[in-house]
């Protein structure tokens, strides 16, 4: 084996693909701008559907209520709905999305309540429909409210203080540090972000520097060199490497760079409400590093499986078929580690990539298992030596070089 | 130097089954010398130059080429040819110096004697004018010129030329063979195959007719001529490869 020949090859690969526009769209210009464009792109969307969604007047029905005109007027001047008188098929129309939801008075709600013990009011919503719910969320408030004061009149009529309804308040209160609640909620989509750029970045070169040139007829020039063949395999191994890691890291350097300059982590605000303090969620920079280190061995990985059947591809056309059921392959570990409830265990941290996915929701936490660390990395890196191994062996294989 | 001693190469396809692509052909070109193998297409000219540059290994026999056995010494044959074919195509986004610079490196060059190598090819070849420009970007005689300064900044003993003029046009062809010519001036060993007549006819010191693997004659033009009873070659190479359908 010859360094010397490797950095030459190398350094050839390297500048012949900082030349090919589709190498450059796949590991530099698609994850510096468009996946952060797309993470934040799909974030601001939701956020501005969600916003919308909260500034629409939802359209209600009151089924019944005939005898309880003070409760509908008030309903009416909250200002919160449009009340509409309820149409035969109101039920039709919330599956329509005509009308957003309907609250059922029941016969003598009014005077009942006045008495101080009414019947239930029932609220009909569609599931899963954000506008229903949204309805569903304001009409409750509604009555609760209404509940609430029914109480403070009742008791007040008693001369009986508001602690006998409520002696004590619930508070809630976080005990997570930022990065914790960060590395929970971001642990499970960093991850999966990286498993694809690593994959995608390693996928033009791969296909470009062995089934391309064997198309294009350079591959043969190159053989006739006394350039050993390992060597031949690893400058252009290497170059697939790089581009690999070069779509992970402008990656997340540009979202890094994207969130900085925002002033905000993702999830922002009301993830770490919902996770019960007031603190944004971060993460912890440590980790990030610990998830890059982690990623060298996988990108290794990916880079030999697909140098290896991109190789086997007569046109950069046939590489392409072949490299298109792998993304299943690699993403199906990745989708499962990123659902909530599987933790790691000595079997999981042998599965590859799905041990990276369990592993990095735990580094961006800041909780480091050493052991499984040392196990994942040192399995993962055998997997990518064997993937490698067979990538010069096929090398050497004149059928596949020469496959007609 | 070559020496090629019963080479014979099988291909195993799973359809076809077992096929020869070349079978127990022997011959020998010294210094100075072109062979020329004259063959139809699928003949086995391919199989057997591939096996001789190394990018094929013989199923079974031997080759000897600059002194280096073909099987035992593979680095050392490529070190010492330099080979050309309708197949061996340039990088299309390096430029004509790069092309060349990077083949110098893979050749073991220091950087001193690459430059000066490569200065002399431009100027001997006539590069200068598009020395800079990508390949991608070149006409057709100007590749030619490129890959032929690839094939020699290692000034390689030896010269292998597999169809060289394939689907070139009549005054790129003739530059090839021109600088073929020019090779063997200098005292290289040239094996030059091809399946155009008057190339072999004007290039070739020695010509082996192969056909469905095997060689089937070989001698000097006189010699095939005093062989067959023809005047040309091409009806020397017809009587040879296909007697019934000799006129």
């Amino acid at each position: 084996m010859s360094w010397r020949t490797i950095a030459t090859i190398y350094a050839k690969e390297l500048r012949d693909s900082l030349r090919d526009r589709r190498t450059l769209l796949s590991t530099i210009v698609i994850p510096t701008f468009v996946m952060p464009a797309i993470v934040m792109g799909v974030g601001r969307m939701a956020s501005t559907i969600i916003s919308k969604a909260r500034e629409e007047i939802p359209r209600i029905m009151v089924v019944g209520g005939s005898d309880s005109a003070a409760v509908v007027a008030e309903l009416r001047k909250s200002g919160k709905f449009r009340v509409e008188p309820a149409a035969a098929d109101w039920r039709s129309l919330i599956s329509e999305k005509k009308v957003r939801a309907a609250a059922e008075i029941p016969e003598g709600f009014g005077h009942a309540l006045e008495a101080g013990s009414a019947p239930p009011v029932t609220l009909y919503y569609y599931q899963g429909e954000l506008k229903s719910g949204i309805a569903l969320e304001e009409l409750r408030s509604f009555f609760v409210a209404l509940r609430d004061r029914t109480t403070a009149r009742l008791l007040a009529e008693r001369g009986l203080p508001s602690t006998v309804a409520r002696p004590f308040e619930v508070r809630q209160a976080n005990v997570a540090a930022p990065e914790k609640v960060g590395g929970n909620l971001l642990g499970g989509i960093i991850p999966y972000i990286i498993v694809l750029l690593c994959f995608t970045g390693a996928m033009n070169p791969a296909m470009d520097l062995t089934a391309g040139e064997k198309e294009r007829g350079t591959m043969e020039t190159l053989l006739c060199s006394p350039a050993a063949r390992t060597d031949i395999v690893l400058g252009k191994f290497l170059m697939v490497l790089t581009g690999s890691l070069a779509a992970v890291v402008c990656s997340l350097v540009s979202v890094g760079v994207t969130l900085v300059l925002l002033g905000a982590s993702l999830g922002g605000g009301r993830a770490a409400a919902a996770a019960g303090g007031g603190a944004a969620p971060a993460i912890d920079p440590a980790g990030l590093v610990g998830v890059l280190a982690m990623v060298i061995p996988v990108a290794v990985l990916f880079s030999a499986i697909l140098f290896s059947v991109s190789l086997f591809a007569k046109s950069f056309k046939e590489a392409q078929t072949y490299a298109a059921p792998l993304v299943l392959v690699v993403f199906m570990p990745a989708i499962v580690g990123a659902l909530p409830g599987i933790d790691l265990s000595l079997g999981l941290a042998l599965v590859p990539i799905l041990n990276l996915s369990l592993i990095c929701k735990e580094m961006l936490s800041g909780v480091w298992h050493w052991g499984y660390i040392a196990v994942i990395f040192g399995s993962t890196a055998l997997y990518a030596g064997a993937a490698l191994a067979l990538a010069v062996a096929m090398f050497r294989r004149e059928g596949v070089i020469f496959r007609t | 130097m070559i020496e090629a001693r019963l080479l014979t190469k099988v291909f195993r396809d799973k359809r076809r089954g077992e096929i020869r692509g070349a079978d127990g052909v022997s011959f020998s070109v010294g210094p100075g010398r072109i062979y020329g193998l004259l063959g139809a297409n699928g003949a086995g000219k391919t199989t057997t130059l591939r096996m001789l540059a190394t990018l094929l290994r013989p199923t079974s026999g031997s080759a000897v080429v600059a002194g280096h056995d073909v099987a035992r010494e593979p680095d050392k044959v490529r070190a010492s040819v330099g080979f050309l074919a309708a197949s061996t195509a340039l990088y299309a986004r390096l430029t004509a110096r790069e092309t060349v610079e990077y083949f110098g490196r893979l050749n073991g060059l220091d950087e001193a004697t690459l430059r000066a190598r490569v200065r002399a090819l431009a100027d001997e070849l006539g590069m200068n004018e598009f020395l800079d420009r990508r390949c991608d970007k070149l006409s057709t005689g100007m590749k030619q010129k490129t890959s032929i300064a690839r094939m020699l900044v290692h000034d390689p003993q030896v010269m292998i030329f597999d169809e060289p003029t394939l689907g070139l046009d009549v005054m790129t062809a003739r530059s090839i063979v021109r600088f073929v010519r020019e090779c063997r001036g200098r005292g290289k060993t040239v094996i030059y195959s091809t399946h155009v007549m008057s190339e072999a006819e004007k290039l070739c010191d020695v010509i082996g007719i192969i056909h469905e693997g095997r060689l089937r004659a070989e001698g000097t033009l006189a010699e095939l001529r005093e062989r067959t009873g023809e005047g040309d070659l091409e009806e020397c190479f017809v009587r040879i490869v296909a007697p019934g359908e000799a006129r």
